[in-house]
């Protein structure tokens, strides 16, 4: 009878550095400079504004020897019993509200639009793409000149034209700002849902149709479904960068106005820390608004999963 | 994941961590070394054409006398304001040795941050800061007038209301003489402005809540109506009285009646003839010299105040040196030289702004016989006031500014609400020394 060979198969010896460095020590040498990157750039200020919110902080300069005492959640109190830092959390939620939802809507139903077009895609993708790729400040100015008192918009709306004008309106500061955001962005995750569907099988289509399938269809049965891991993809990237908005409140509505109503958590992060002079607080703000993106992402996430 | 490779990876991160926090340490200056030493040195000036010409003449005739020290000129760090860039340039060590464009509110935190140094160390550095501005100087010194002088009080815009002659006149107001020095006949006159549809706005001040804001609407008129009150005084807000009430009832009913609009312009109202008034200094008349007839006149009080004995918001920028200057002596020197009374005169003439001297009239008689529209200005000039020495002064008029737009300018709750919970806030920020 034969019995089985039950001994363990034969490792070759390896050496310490080969165990240190793993099996691909040429994948740990590409990766390092990004770690490198990472590290610098990203860990190590956001460990340091962790470190910073829980202590009585303010910037000096080279060789000032100054005390600065552990506070505990003393600066999370303050931020948080900061009428104008709630209000800015409030207006972004606003922001996401209307940015994130628009953004998939717009950027899915354009890209399936654009997928199907055959003469002057090139032209079309194009058309979407040039906003994203143009600085803010220029965009910023044109939407200025259009929705201000005496604008195109204002005249063309005439007597519905909104009293106060739209920049300056509490309710439709903020709205404003979303709308001008998911136009500024759209072409970027456009291109994401282009080139997820290419992944989309044609066939599914073809059988779809013979079965009877409208457009409607097959969108809702086959174009959605096979794109929800971009779907997912575009929620977080959404989230994330309305989130951090800064630019649009300190331009379009002059620095969060009109009285706050447009004022984000990071402009407020900027007067605080680089114009106040209060790096402690603005970077409580700051902890805070990582845990609100990061519980916000993860929902996400969740939401979009496959079951 | 093995312990050695999460120790691998762990190691992988702490190395770069510790590199970047090594990239950011930053090397401080020996004081006593720097205060006697002599060299090269770099200034700031601020990037308007007048002053960067200012700037470039009296280099070169520094330069021309001192080889061994010689002087390089930069334009101040661009930023939404100097003080943003200066305050980052502080903290990074990367400061120039001098800085003349330093607005008066940002200083106090500049000293606290250890980012300036005191020019009563200098041999004649007290002398000289105070005989050239008189009394006046201790307003910018620490210890409520007593202590040392971080700060060359340097320059000032006296803030008054200029005005387009031609839109006064198609609205049947007399440019000669406009009568509007009461808040009454102001806000008349304005109504005036836009009904006879001579101009789309009377006046437009950026409405916008940048802390800076208030020095060119509600201040300036608060100075005239107090007989130069401060903001904070004795360590406590003035404003919430019956004189700050009646300023900010003036604006809140300029704005309710869209005599002020509420919607920051896209470009030069005052070119562009959509207002009729602007509170602005001397820099103005260079500014608008070719572009259109223009007057000035007193900033208004509620009962009138003769324009001779009107004060004003002083709007100064003064020189400071940076604790990160390594040629001190030099930085000293050259700041003594480019503030004498011929490169004061030299300022005058290129820029229009005033120095803060005394007697400016007497000591330019020349100057201001060729030019007399400044001479309104150098007479404004010896009555200023300018913002309270305050530690965290921005946070401070933030505060205000935020209460302000809330009520005077978008009208969401009453005036006297306000300013009362303005100057509850603030009071507040002084006690805990804006901490």
């Amino acid at each position: 009878m034969i019995t089985p060979d039950t001994a363990p198969p034969l490792r070759p010896p390896t050496s310490p550095l080969r165990r240190l460095l793993g099996k691909q020590p040429l994948g740990l040498g590409l990766s390092l400079p990004y770690i490198v990157f990472l590290a610098a750039v990203m860990a190590y200020p956001l460990a340091y504004a962790v470190y910073i919110s829980f202590f009585d902080y303010v910037f000096t300069a080279p060789g000032m020897d100054m005390d600065h005492p552990f506070v505990g959640l003393e600066n999370y109190r303050t931020a948080l019993t900061d009428p104008r830092v709630l209000q800015s959390f409030g207006n972004i939620a606003v922001f996401l509200v209307i940015n994130v939802p628009l953004t998939v809507i717009l950027s899915m139903g354009f890209a399936s639009a654009l997928n199907a077009v055959t003469r002057w895609a090139g032209a079309f993708r194009v058309a979407f793409y040039v906003p994203y790729v143009t600085a803010s400040v220029s965009l910023i100015g044109v939407w200025m000149l259009l929705f201000s008192q005496d604008g195109l918009v204002n005249t063309i709306l005439g007597p519905l034209a909104p009293d106060p004008s739209w920049l300056v309106n509490d309710a439709l500061a903020m709205p404003s700002i979303a709308l001008y955001v998911t136009w500024k962005q759209l072409g970027f995750y456009i291109l994401l849902y282009l080139a997820a569907l290419q992944n989309v099988p044609k066939e599914l289509y073809e059988s779809a149709s013979t079965d009877g399938a409208g457009i409607l269809q097959r969108f809702r049965h086959i174009t959605v479904p096979g794109l929800r891991a971009t779907t997912m993809l575009v929620l977080i990237l959404s989230i994330i960068t309305g989130a951090n908005l800064f630019t649009e409140p300190y331009l379009l509505t002059s620095g969060g106005g009109p009285d706050g109503a447009s004022t984000s958590p990071v402009l407020m992060i900027y007067q605080k820390g680089i114009q106040q002079g209060n790096p402690d607080v603005a970077s409580a703000i700051g902890v805070l608004l990582v845990i609100g993106v990061g519980l916000l992402s993860l929902a996400s996430t969740r939401l979009t999963k496959e079951s | 994941m093995t312990l050695t490779r999460r120790a691998l990876g762990a190691t992988a991160l702490a190395v770069p961590l510790t590199l970047a926090a090594g990239a950011c340490s930053r090397s401080a200056v020996d004081p006593a070394q720097a205060a006697t030493t002599r060299g090269a040195i770099r200034i700031w000036v601020s990037n308007n054409e007048q002053e960067l010409a200012w700037g470039e003449a009296v280099t070169a005739a520094w330069n021309a006398e001192h080889p061994d020290e010689q002087v390089t000129l930069q334009e101040v760090p661009a930023g939404a304001s100097s003080e943003e860039a200066i305050s980052a340039a502080i903290v990074a060590g990367t400061t120039a040795d001098l800085v003349f464009n330093a607005s008066p509110a940002a200083l106090p935190d500049w000293v606290r941050a250890g980012g300036l140094v005191d020019l009563t160390t200098f041999e004649g550095g007290r002398e000289h800061i105070e005989s050239r501005t008189g009394q006046r100087a201790r307003d910018y010194a620490e210890d409520g007038g007593q202590g040392g002088y971080y700060q060359l009080p340097w320059k000032s815009n006296p803030v008054m209301v200029m005005f387009n002659k031609e839109i006064f006149a198609a609205a049947g107001i007399d440019p000669g003489s406009p009568g509007m020095d009461t808040f009454e006949t102001f806000l008349e006159g304005s109504r005036q402005i836009v009904s006879s549809g001579a101009s789309a706005s009377a006046v437009w001040p950026a409405p916008t809540s940048d802390f800076y804001q208030p020095w060119f609407d509600f201040y300036p008129m608060y100075l005239a109506q107090t007989h130069g009150t401060l903001l904070v005084e004795d360590d406590a807000t003035t404003f919430d009285s019956p004189d700050g009430l009646a300023v900010a009832e003036l604006w809140r009913a300029m704005y309710e009646e869209g005599l002020a609009p509420r919607e920051e312009s896209t470009d030069d109202a005052m070119t562009m003839g959509t207002t009729a008034m602007q509170l602005a200094g001397p820099w103005a008349i260079a500014t608008y010299k070719d572009q259109l007839d223009y007057g000035f006149m007193p900033v208004p009080s509620a009962d009138g105040i003769a324009p001779e004995e009107t004060i004003t918001f002083a709007d100064s920028k003064n020189v400071a040196m940076f604790s990160s200057s390594r040629n001190r002596l030099t930085a000293w020197e050259f700041l003594s030289f480019a503030t004498s009374e011929e490169w004061d005169g030299k300022l005058l003439e290129l820029s229009g702004q005033m120095p803060l001297r005394t007697d400016l009239l007497a000591t330019y008689p020349d100057y201001f016989a060729e030019h007399p529209d400044y001479t309104s200005f150098a007479d404004q000039a010896d009555r200023v006031a300018d913002v309270p020495y305050l530690s965290g002064a921005i946070e401070i008029w933030q505060r205000f500014r935020d209460e302000f737009s809330a009520s005077a300018i978008f009208g969401k709750k009453s005036v006297a609400d306000g300013l009362h919970d303005a100057a509850e806030q603030i009071d507040q920020l002084v006690q805990k020394g804006a901490r």
